[in-house]
């Protein structure tokens, strides 16, 4: 495990010693606060991998854009250490941090050209003439704008700004790129194509980027690894499929994705399954962290998840028995609003054809793996 | 008129009112330039009205008597210095006030605009005293520094007006790409603000140009400014190069609002 986990920095145990070679970014013990009584960063302990894309997804407030923010250098930390390629930059001024930061709004300025906006890291690094000239043509190609170098900023769409800020942040070959919700501004079509040209680029170019957004999408199909942040904390730091199936607490489960949430207490132990107890009684098969028995837990179980019981399934699973209350036409799918355990509300979503049969108020035998249903402690 | 169709009798009325109050408003406001400057260029010594024969006579008696070129020249003399000075230190309190976490911001604010708002009067006896114990009445120092203390509000105002719609993401982008803060200023900021800088400035030169009761208190015969000329020749003798006198600075005003305008029109394209 490269990460620091927040439990182990709780336990107070020292953190792991790793080679500067592999971190790009070591967040140590990072405290912010802005009036010195609320924490915005509760003690942050974060690695950044080299070469790798990271997210910090998280609701506004949450204390991910601070975060981007002491690591661009706009913000100081409260307390502790935020380690660049090993080097402490806590003190450093961000114009000597070497970052590329691209902001939300773009920040081009707006009385140069495009040309004039990506040369402009270039001017403050020595960089002249010829040599200027080629790395802003190649830089203004790799984000497919060559030829609008004469235009201003004004001049040009959304997304082509959004390409001027991209290239103007990689043309002095940075350390690492930041990047502040630089999508949101973009409508859907857009956004979804430029997710995959960003994650592109960093891929052909091997360069570390640290994202930040509040989209889960966008962080699930981007992303090496996601940092979901919450209260000022990070609840779960791991790559987008982990974090899809295995949330490790209630927050996680809720935010990323549609999960339905259900009290239960933990029964024990059986052949490596966890046994829980849902408010009706009924005995439910379950993965995940084990408390000790009779203590209230919850499990969050993917609306996808949930199927038609067929009786073909394979392995170790559940039949649930419940009642639908309504049924949405979404296309290719059906959603249904379920009861089941006594008054335990779930969601179910059913390709089209297999639901079309069911109408409200009738009983259906549903079914869902172990493997899908995920014990939640926290 | 500019009423939808389905206005009330009353509202229609109302509007008419309006409108009819607005112009006498303005008819009020202007009217005096139409007697001043008719009166510049007749060639009657006294005022009146209708004018019988038109001449620049008074125009070339202003330009021919050296009080007057000389109240001329130190005029703008004042007025260029105070200007450079009031927009200066003017545009430095603005960006340090418009800075986020700036201390007392309010406090601060009201004591920089506090020239606008006070008796001119009371600044210009405070100034007396002051000055005299320091030596600079009747010294041009004195003039440029008291007309500055009196210009700095409008560059302060102006100025923090144009920072309001300039982005400080604009000034961390540059901070991020390797611009430390002095080339950010110049490269990025100064550029963007600058429109607001002249605005100001050409407000800060017309306040000097105009101003009468400071310069009162602080000039002696030989720093007599062309509104302080005016008025001593008012009271002394009525005489119509006074009329060609006021034409001019009126002139002056009115070139300087007309750049103001034209500068606001390019910001805003």
């Amino acid at each position: 495990m490269n990460t620091i986990s927040l439990e182990r920095r709780r336990l107070g145990d020292e953190p792991p010693t790793r080679s500067a070679a592999e971190d790009m970014v070591v967040f140590e013990r990072v405290q912010k606060t802005y009036d010195g009584r609320t924490l915005v960063v509760e003690d942050l302990n974060l690695a950044v991998r080299r070469g790798e894309f990271l997210t910090m997804l998280g609701p506004s407030g949450s204390g991910k854009t601070t975060t981007l923010m002491m690591l661009g250098g706009f913000e100081q930390p409260t307390s502790g250490r935020i380690l660049l390629e090993g080097q402490a930059v806590e003190r450093l001024p961000p114009e000597r941090r070497d970052i590329g930061f691209v902001f939300q709004n773009y920040a081009l300025f707006p009385h140069m050209t495009v040309r004039e906006n990506v040369g402009f890291p270039l001017r403050y690094r020595g960089v002249k003439g010829a040599e200027a000239a080629r790395r802003i043509e190649d830089a203004l190609e790799m984000v497919q704008l060559g030829g609008l170098g004469e235009r201003r900023p004004a001049q040009l769409s959304g997304g082509q700004q959004q390409r001027v800020a991209l290239a103007r942040a990689m043309v002095f070959n940075p350390k690492l790129i930041l990047m502040d919700e630089p999508l949101g501004a973009l409508d859907k079509q857009l956004r979804e194509h430029m997710q995959i040209e960003i994650k592109q680029i960093q891929q052909r170019l091997g360069i570390t980027m640290v994202y930040v957004t509040h989209d889960q999408s966008e962080a699930l199909t981007m992303s090496d690894r996601i940092a979901v942040f919450h209260q000022g904390r990070i609840q779960q730091l791991s790559d987008p499929v982990t974090l899809y199936e295995q949330p490790e607490n209630r927050f996680v489960a809720g935010f990323i994705g549609d999960n339905n949430t259900l009290a239960c207490e933990l029964a024990g132990t059986e052949n490596g399954l966890v046994v829980v107890r849902m408010q009706d009684g009924t005995r439910l098969l379950t993965t995940g962290p084990a408390g000790s028995p009779g203590e209230s837990m919850t499990v969050s179980l993917r609306p996808e998840r949930l199927g038609l019981d067929t009786g073909s399934r394979q392995g170790a699973h559940n039949r649930i028995t419940a009642r639908v209350l309504d049924k949405t036409f979404l296309g290719d799918r059906v959603r249904l609003a379920l009861e089941a355990f006594g008054d335990a509300r779930l969601v179910a979503s059913l390709p089209a054809a297999e639901g079309a049969a069911i109408v409200p108020g009738c009983t259906v035998a549903m079914a869902c793996a172990a493997a899908d249903c995920r014990t939640l402690t926290r | 008129m500019w009423l939808p169709a389905y206005a009330t009798r009353s509202e229609r009325l109302g509007r008419l009112f309006v409108v009819l109050f607005a112009v006498a408003v303005l008819v009020f406001l202007i009217g005096p330039l139409f007697v001043v400057f008719p009166l510049s260029v007749s060639k009657d010594p006294f005022f009146t009205f209708p004018i019988k024969e038109y001449s620049w006579r008074w125009y070339a008696d202003f330009f021919e008597n050296t009080r007057w070129t000389k109240s001329l020249v130190n005029s703008l003399i004042a007025a260029v210095f105070s200007t450079a000075l009031a927009t200066l230190l003017g545009t430095l309190a603005a960006l340090g006030i418009s800075r986020p976490g700036f201390p007392w911001r309010k406090a601060v604010m009201a004591l920089m605009i506090s020239p606008m708002i006070m008796p001119v009067v009371i600044v210009a006896v405070g100034a007396y005293m002051f000055f005299g114990a320091l030596g600079l009445t009747d010294t041009r120092t004195g003039l440029v520094l008291a007309h500055a203390g009196l210009a700095i509000p409008f560059v302060v105002v102006t100025v923090l007006s144009a920072l309001s719609t300039y982005d400080a993401n604009l000034t961390r982008a540059g901070a991020s790409l390797g611009a430390g803060p002095v080339s950010v200023f110049f490269a990025v900021t100064l550029p963007l603000i600058l429109p607001g800088i002249v605005s100001g400035a050409l407000l800060a030169f017309a306040v000097s140009f105009d101003e009468v009761i400071v310069a009162l208190f602080l000039t002696g015969a030989d720093q007599r400014t062309l509104p302080v000329q005016m008025f001593s020749g008012i009271r002394d003798q009525i005489n119509p190069t006074i009329m060609a006198a006021a034409s001019l600075l009126t002139t002056v005003s009115i070139a300087l609002f007309v750049l103001l305008s034209l500068i606001r029109r390019v910001r805003r394209a």
